[in-house]
């Protein structure tokens, strides 16, 4: 790989400043995404500043709203975390379908919804679930944090901390993956939440993940995979790859939502 | 320079390492340790995978300075001398291998998995949980059963 500087961050100010002070830096904590991305020369930072050890960074929490994950929690950890499973399965469940066990190992959600990968999976959970992400300075909410394709509300001296999940009624997310990468040829993630249903599908938007309003009406009225089976989702805009074309996607992503919803009914 | 001290198969090793080295050209190219494999070099054949604090990772897709005060456990730590592990013993015993490429990253993806799952995980967990972890030659069936009989004996 090409030369670069690294510094080991003692504390979110100390990466910081580090970010601050570098030419082109960039953060990096679990590195599953950055690295391979800095290997084919698609990023190429001079400076990688790791937070991936911090402490302060870690954990997961839960109260009667929800629980709040810390930017460098491992996938594994999430998966595997009893508060996570108890107050949103579904959340657990996305986590563990991440990759394979060992980027799981490493891999954390901060890193995950900073990058904003079309076909990430969390940026679907976030969404859906209406989440709150934190900054070293500010909230933002996902509605406002996903801003397209590789792209968000994140400023160049702004890292997140952590993400805050409501509660929900109901929720489940769906995959279809690609069967090399792993990562979502479509996923959709369906939430019933206090502020209402929600749909929200990766892997399938040019700009990244997205809502699909016309479900969450039909939803809101009736919480069956029979209330949205009627509705086709346009190809317009959607990822033509050689993994699928926009039209494939967009049946998927009919099948996904009816299957989530199918799911979060149990 | 950045320096880097870890424990690697139970030895502690230190010294200064350029920044971009992976945590698989160290072991290898560093320290000698050759049993790691280089595969895909893109994060998903999985024949480069270690143990970092006890948990399974992709030595290719991990810098060696984010390792500082890392254990680190490779394939060649595991014998006991010339006693094999159980599970390296279950390969040998069930022909868990074809080329043998990828057998190091195998072997310690199954030992990750029977340290999780423990002695009694059945076959459909055992295929899911290599996601990770390709072998070209296919040889899976024998890799599955090794991983079976590795894990039961692990477990005794």
């Amino acid at each position: 790989m090409y030369e670069f500087d690294y510094h080991r961050a003692s504390s979110v100010a100390d990466a910081l400043s580090a970010l601050g002070k570098a030419e082109d830096g960039t953060v990096i904590s679990g590195g599953q995404t950055l690295l391979p991305t800095m290997k084919q020369r698609l990023a190429s930072p001079s400076d990688l500043i790791d937070i991936g050890s911090l402490d302060e960074l870690s954990g997961i929490s839960a109260d009667g709203n929800g629980v709040t994950i810390g930017a460098a929690t491992t996938h594994a950890t999430v998966a595997g975390s009893g508060d996570v499973n108890k107050a949103i399965p579904a959340l657990a469940a996305l986590a563990g379908g991440i990759g394979d066990p060992h980027v799981r190992n490493l891999g954390t959600i901060g890193g995950s919804i900073a990058n904003n990968d079309p076909a990430a999976d969390y940026p679907a959970a976030c969404l859906a679930l209406g989440a709150t992400i934190t900054t070293n300075n500010r909230s933002i909410s996902a509605d406002d944090f996903f801003t397209g394709l590789f792209d968000t509300a994140l400023e160049n001296d702004e890292i997140v901390t952590g993400v805050t999940f409501p509660r929900a009624d109901k929720a489940a997310y769906m995959k279809f993956a690609n069967p090399a990468s792993r990562y979502a040829l479509v996923g959709v993630f369906v939430a019933k939440t206090g502020e209402g249903v929600r749909v929200a599908v990766t892997g399938a938007g040019e700009d990244g993940v997205f809502r699909v309003e016309e479900m969450e009406s039909a939803l809101a009225g009736d919480f069956s995979s029979a209330a949205i089976a009627g509705i086709s989702v346009s190809s317009d805009g959607l990822n033509n790859d050689i993994h699928a074309s926009p039209d494939y996607r967009a049946h998927l992503i009919g099948v996904m939502a009816r299957r989530a919803v199918d799911a979060a009914n149990g | 320079m950045p320096t880097v001290s870890m424990t690697v198969n139970g030895k502690s090793v230190s010294g200064e390492v350029p920044a971009n080295t992976l945590l698989v050209e160290f072991l290898r190219e560093t320290l000698g340790l050759t049993g790691t494999h280089v595969g895909c070099d893109t994060s998903q054949c999985g024949a480069c995978v270690v143990h970092v604090d006890g948990k399974a990772a992709k030595s290719c897709t991990r810098l060696a300075v984010q390792c500082e005060g890392a254990e680190v456990a490779t394939i060649e730590g595991l014998a006991n001398g010339a006693d094999l592990h159980p599970m390296q013993e279950a390969f040998r015993e069930n022909h868990g291998l074809q080329c043998g490429f990828c057998t190091p990253g195998m072997i310690m993806a199954a030992v990750d998995i029977a340290n999780r799952h423990g002695g009694k995980v059945d076959e459909e967990t055992i295929r899911h949980e290599l996601d990770g972890n390709i072998c070209r030659c296919t040889g899976y069936h024998n890799i599955v059963t090794a991983i079976a009989a590795g894990a039961a004996a692990m477990g005794k």
